[in-house]
């Protein structure tokens, strides 16, 4: 690991300003993935400036939202009976991330930061748009089974490696975050970037901005709700394919839904135009076959991924079917 | 160079470290504390699992100085050859080890496990223990030894608080 300047904030205003006189500068919170690709000289900052002193690990009600602070652990937030509570599927999505280790250390905020699996990313050695700008995308004709089918452009085709960024997507949670010109507020389909011509940016933060929360709207039918992952083995994997499933039924019939589609875009996915033909439909299979259709337009497959545009419609209607049960 | 002061099972500590030195290797290397392994380094395997103010965490994905300030416990502050804590116990009368590579991180995983959940089913032990990697056992006898461990410890009149789990006799 190339040697860098550590620095251990005592103010977030301390920590914005470390961070934006030096370019190179990178937040540390729980490291968990920072750490990993500071190893394989993936990263390689001048700066580490440690935020994990900030008075940002509060998980409560405020209002009609749920406060969750960008130091909040993943194990912490899963094991919150407000979460559990309002949005059974954030807690399902988080006790399946990663391992129990790395859920005490890891927090929300650099969850929603966390950079793509992809192994041409990882290896500082192959080309990657995203890593090294221009010099092209090895996972377009290389070894792509676990890339993107949504979202993808002809410069990158890496999967958003989150699960809680994906129920998170889906209840409209809005990222909160302080920088050198003030404080702003971005709803998290806002937040994420597609590749296009630019994989690189993969956020809409500038250099210095520091998340410090995460309020999520809670939503009157969020306790009905599910994630549901699908990976190559049971535990301590990521998603070859997830969804995020809420929904408001009456009668059977859906009077809203709220879905989200994981581990198979470039960014979490959300099929608004599925959720559009859900409400006021019958919860039925048919129905849910139909949403899994629309979700999944424009999906495209690389070859080794082809497999991905069929599974994930699988698992959303697998995943309507547990929730409307 | 950066001064972290840090408790580890039960003793204090201050060195100058350089910023990217991990915690284990500062557990390892500086203290000489070699009873916490390094297996994979790219926080997969669990071997260097250690507990962070009560809490298992993987000291290879953890720089020393973000530890600065905390406590920390290795397995040669769970237990020792004279006072064997029940996990340690349950692994042995189970036979929930044959190298032995993954057994200290195996067990302060394990002893995590409990505190979240003193009283888990067999799905939710291999649920729990998906952060830990052994190669030699097939996991069987270690699901074993943890449901022996929850069985000792919630038979333990009062029931052992985890703080009382924690640094047995530090040296």
């Amino acid at each position: 690991m190339n040697p860098f300047r550590y620095e251990r904030a005592q103010s977030g205003a301390a920590a914005i300003a470390a961070a934006q006189h030096d370019g190179d500068a990178r937040f540390v919170a729980g490291g968990t993935n920072i750490l990993d690709l500071m190893k394989i000289h993936v990263e390689a900052p001048s700066l580490l400036v440690d935020i994990n002193r900030l008075p940002l690990s509060k998980i409560e009600l405020r209002g009609d939202s749920v406060h969750i602070g960008a130091l909040a652990r993943l194990n912490d937030v899963a094991a919150h009976p407000v979460v559990r509570q309002a949005f059974p599927m954030v807690a399902i999505a988080l006790e399946q991330s990663a391992s129990p280790q790395l859920r005490n250390m890891a927090s929300m905020g650099g969850n929603l930061l966390q950079r793509t699996r992809c192994a041409y990313f990882r290896d500082v050695a192959a080309p990657c748009n995203k890593r090294a700008p221009g010099s092209g995308c090895g996972a377009i004709g290389g070894e792509n089974r676990m890339e993107a089918i949504l979202g993808t452009s002809e410069r990158c085709i890496a999967t958003h490696a989150s699960d809680v960024a994906v129920p998170l997507v889906a209840l409209d949670a809005v990222v909160n975050v302080a920088g050198p010109q003030g404080s702003r507020s971005i709803v998290l389909s806002d937040f994420y970037r597609l590749p296009g011509a630019t994989p690189h940016l993969e956020t809409v933060l500038v250099h210095g901005e520091l998340i410090t929360g995460l309020s999520v709207p809670v939503l009157p039918f969020g306790a009905r709700s599910t994630y549901l992952k699908v990976r190559d083995r049971a535990q301590y994997e990521f998603a070859l394919g997830s969804a995020a499933v809420a929904l408001d039924i009456e009668g059977g019939t859906i009077r809203q839904a709220r879905l989200a589609l994981g581990g198979v875009g470039t960014v979490p996915w959300r099929p608004r135009a599925a959720e559009h033909d859900l409400t006021g439909a019958p919860a039925t299979r048919t129905a849910f076959e139909g949403a899994a259709e629309a979700a999944l337009t424009g999906a495209r497959g690389y070859g080794m991924n082809d497999f991905k545009i069929a599974l994930a419609k699988r698992t959303l209607v697998r995943a309507l079917e547990m929730v409307a049960a | 160079m950066e001064t972290v002061n840090i408790e580890v099972n039960g003793r204090s500590y201050s060195n100058e470290v350089e910023p990217r030195l991990l915690l284990v290797h500062y557990l390892r290397d500086t203290l000489g504390l070699t009873g916490t392994h390094v297996g994979c380094d790219t926080s997969s395997c669990g071997a260097c699992t250690v507990l962070l103010d009560g809490i298992s965490v993987k000291s290879c994905t953890v720089f020393a100085a973000q530890a600065g300030g905390h406590a920390v416990t290795t397995i040669e502050g769970i237990g020792n050859s004279g006072a064997l804590h029940p996990m340690q116990e349950a692994f042995w009368a189970k036979h929930g080890l044959q190298c032995g590579f993954c057994t200290p991180g195996m067990i302060v995983s394990c002893i995590d496990l409990l505190r979240r959940n003193p009283d888990p089913s067999d799905a939710e032990i291999r649920a729990g223990i998906e952060g830990n990697l052994c190669r030699c056992t097939g996991y069987e006898n270690i699901v074993r030894a943890v449901r022996a461990a929850a069985a000792a410890m919630k038979a333990d009149e009062p029931r052992r608080s985890v703080a009382e789990l924690l640094p047995v006799g530090a040296s």
